[in-house]
């Protein structure tokens, strides 16, 4: 079967179950209601006054029914610094675990050490929003024995309401938690900030173990996470290295190109009849995206106009923002350093928020579908908007879905911002390796050669033309970008499925393919 | 080649001509003007590829609106003759040269340039002449420079060369090059050509290149060059019309449009002339502020 962007797609899948197809952004949800499966929060048993602490993380799993075949997940809250994922899995490897399905929201540089245990069989399931490095490379290569689903951040919330993905222990690294298991990211010596994406995780999870370094008197504040879900609490030297959970993406880019880009994005914004008193917004952190906010707190306050919500992943920018009064109030699904942890922690108005209130589809209102404008990047997009946040022009898994086709699905101006070129490869093409957001979703691209206005949002080009920014047809432009660099050879994939990029809505927009390194 | 003449002359962009990624990309930024640098930039030993990488991607690449300059070696280097044998075929839009001193350089470059236009059968050029001002003779002899040929349509001051010429060491304090930039800028005026300021070098002091470019468009330089895109956004701000300037610029132009039906060529706004050149600037303003008057509703006049 086809899906609704001309992708072929089988009906069954080993490993990951029957397929659904991709019909369009809002095909399932348009009816406003949904009939699809839904599981309830585990039932749980305390005696009263017994301790929940564990004397290591080992006694914790053990008392947690590890099995083979499990299901164990994760949070990336701690990004490049995480330190509980990869010791978590070696003891389970040493228990002698094995075919363990890995549900951790986003995987990160920090993981690498995940590949022998994929290779030996301890991990043969992934579930993430982002693969990169050389992980991505490892399953790129088909040494997963079952294909990776990829999925966005609101995505995830919903497969675990469904029951498509049921998590049998949660392990949720904490910089704060109190004995009876109330944790929160947002203050200790390990301060990551929001928690966001562990919140359905303690909610649905068969077992709870809050992991932390920092155990703080009763009661831990603010309770990102509550007591009546966590069934152990670990206390353990360091969650991980500091100095990497605050990751560098909240700088602003020096990048001449970068700066150009958001510059252009920015005047766009401005000039698209979105940018007026109230509006809503978020850009993603780092290049860029980053950027973009620059240039439109300078307009905003040129123009003396103030926003309602900055939403998403925080950052120490954002946080300015706030702090200037040029938005009413930050949700906070994920945040970037120190700086923002201080502002979680102190100003009512920076609010923490959990995924499914973030992204998810299947509730009566996530935030994303209260966007005004989203600006986000691409690795690759086609000349029908279709743009690829997870496989590099390569191949390779690189990227990740996070939240790019839930806020692009949901805010009322979409705008993608991306070189035309990277190097000498052509990012503005024909074709792409694969499809994580859909063309639906994207109203505006912004490239330095010109900015292409999708034709299925009515006025929005005429609107542009006048601000004199240079409007270009995407086919004219996709020519231009390959005179400059050629026409590079297609990759060649083997028919082996490496991972399922699943939409928000759990249909299936794109199929990854093993990489046959003969041809590359 | 497509590039079209461009009225202003804010941002000058220096790209080294041995550069390929940063020529490919030389058009993008917005600068105004873009100068594909065989001379300073390059060292001796890359001349001749830089020559033909230039060469090449003239033909190539889109540089969109910017006015696209090359500046060639001085004649006296073993380059400067080859560098125009090479690029004035091309015909880009103008041709910068270096440490011109005297109306006699100018009129020793011309003299091949259209020589060589002759021999590639260029009858009608297009092509501009911009002299480098950058020793301290050049500035005794900048107003004969500037008015040396028709084909001059700007002049440059070069701050590195000069204060090396002049023994000084070139800071952010403007005093030691005050002299020659107000004479660069004098001979321009009155041969109603544009002068361009010459580079900020610190690339990181923002507020720095602010305030010189403040200064530089207070004394009457029409731009200023660049060697990071990063501060085009800062000279462009300062040389953007003000608020006021704008709705100055609307309210005559509107008038003019009214006046015009009826015939009249010069009129009065609250009591002063308004006449041609005082059209023509308002005009100026409105290009830069990107406002088509036809299309205007909202502003009102005050």
């Amino acid at each position: 079967m086809k899906n609704a962007i001309g992708i072929e797609l089988p009906e069954y899948i080993e490993g990951y179950g029957e397929v659904e197809a991709f019909k369009g952004a809002w095909k399932k949800l348009e009816n406003e209601w949904m009939d699809s499966t839904r599981v309830a929060p585990a039932n749980k048993a305390k005696m009263p006054h017994s301790s929940k602490m564990r004397g290591n993380l080992k006694e914790a799993i053990l008392l947690s029914n590890p099995k083979d075949g499990m299901t164990v997940s994760f949070h990336h809250h701690l990004r490049g610094g995480d330190g509980v994922l990869i010791p978590t899995l070696m003891i389970l490897k040493d228990m002698g675990i094995k075919d363990i399905t890995l549900a951790s929201s986003s995987l990160t540089s920090a993981h690498e050490e995940l590949i022998p245990l994929i290779k030996d069989g301890t991990v043969t399931k992934i579930w993430s929003s982002g693969i990169r490095g050389k992980l991505g490379e490892t399953i790129s290569r088909g040494y997963l024995k079952y294909p990776a689903v990829i999925h966005s951040h609101g995505g995830r919330a919903r497969a675990i309401r469904t029951g498509k993905l049921n998590i049998d222990l949660a392990i949720i690294a904490a910089s704060a938690s109190d004995k009876e298991g109330n944790a929160t990211g947002a203050v200790g010596p390990s301060a990551f900030g929001s928690i966001g994406y562990a919140a359905i995780d303690a909610k649905y999870a068969t077992q709870v173990i809050v992991v932390t370094d920092n155990i703080v008197d009763y009661p831990c504040l603010p309770m990102s996470i509550r007591q009546s879900y966590v069934d152990h609490v670990v206390n353990v030297e360091k969650i991980g290295d500091a100095n990497k959970i605050a990751s560098g993406t909240t700088r602003i880019t020096k990048s001449p190109m970068d700066l150009r880009l958001a510059e252009l994005a920015a005047y766009a914004i401005e000039h698209s009849g979105y940018f007026e008193e109230g509006f809503s917004f978020q850009v993603g952190a780092g290049g860029a995206s980053l950027a973009v906010a620059r240039f439109i707190r300078e307009t905003m306050k040129k123009k003396n106009i103030k926003g309602s919500f900055m939403l998403g992943g925080v950052t120490s920018y954002v946080v300015e923002m706030l702090e200037e009064g040029l938005f009413n109030s930050v949700f906070d699904v994920q945040s970037f350093d120190a700086a923002v942890s201080k502002s979680l922690a102190q100003n009512t108005h920076h609010i923490e928020i959990p995924s499914t209130l973030y992204a998810n589809p299947f509730n009566c209102g996530c935030m994303t579908n209260k966007l005004d404008i989203v600006v986000l990047g691409a690795l690759e997009v086609d000349v029908n908007f279709n743009v690829n946040v997870i496989t590099g022009s390569e191949g390779n898994i690189r990227g990740a879905s996070g939240g790019h086709s839930d806020t692009a699905s949901g805010a009322k101006l979409t705008v993608v911002v991306a070189p035309s070129f990277r190097g000498r490869i052509p990012i503005i093409k024909e074709k792409i390796n694969n499809v994580v957001t859909p063309g639906e979703s994207v109203d505006l691209l912004v490239t330095e050669r010109g900015i292409c206005v999708n034709p299925n949002h009515t006025g929005l080009e005429e609107k542009l033309k006048k601000s004199g920014l240079m409007i270009k047809d995407i086919k004219t432009l996709a020519i231009e970008v390959q005179d400059i660099t050629g026409i590079p050879r297609q990759i060649k994939f083997k028919d082996k499925i490496v991972g399922i990029i699943e939409y928000r809505d759990g249909t299936v927009i794109d199929l990854i393919h093993e990489i046959d390194e003969n041809e590359a | 080649m497509k590039t079209k003449k461009k009225i202003n002359r804010r941002s000058i962009l220096y790209i080294p001509g041995n550069n390929p990624a940063m020529i490919q990309q030389g058009g993008v930024y917005g600068a105004d003007g873009i100068l594909l640098d065989l001379e300073d930039a390059v060292a001796p030993a890359q001349k001749d590829s830089a020559r033909i990488l230039v060469k090449n991607m003239i033909q190539l690449i889109n540089f969109y609106d910017a006015e696209v300059i090359v500046r060639i070696n001085h004649l006296s280097t073993p380059f400067g003759q080859t560098d125009l044998e090479q690029i004035v075929p091309l015909q880009p839009d103008a041709l910068r040269l270096p440490k011109i001193e005297s109306k006699q350089d100018v009129m020793d470059v011309l003299e091949v340039i259209e020589k060589i236009e002759k021999e590639n059968k260029i009858t009608d050029s297009k092509m501009k002449i911009h002299p480098m001002i950058e020793t301290s003779v050049g500035v005794m002899n900048v107003f004969e420079i500037a008015g040396s040929s028709k084909r001059v349509d700007s002049i440059s001051i070069g701050g590195q060369d000069l204060t090396a010429d002049m023994g000084i060491i070139k800071t952010k304090d403007p005093t030691g090059l005050d002299y020659a930039r107000k004479a660069v800028v004098m001979a321009a005026k009155a041969n109603k050509i544009d002068a361009i300021d010459t580079v900020f070098a610190d690339i990181e002091d923002m507020e720095g290149l602010r305030e010189e470019t403040i200064y530089a468009k207070m004394i009457g330089f029409s731009g200023k060059a660049v060697i990071n895109p990063r501060q085009i956004e800062v000279i462009h701000d300062v040389y953007a019309p003000s608020e006021e300037e704008i709705r100055k610029a609307v309210r005559i132009i509107r008038e003019f449009k009214k006046q015009k039906e009826k015939g009249v060529g010069v009129f009065a706004i609250d009591g002063k002339m308004i006449d041609a050149p005082i059209v023509a600037r308002a005009q100026h303003v409105l290009d830069i502020a990107n406002i088509n008057i036809d299309e205007l509703s909202s502003i009102k006049e005050n």
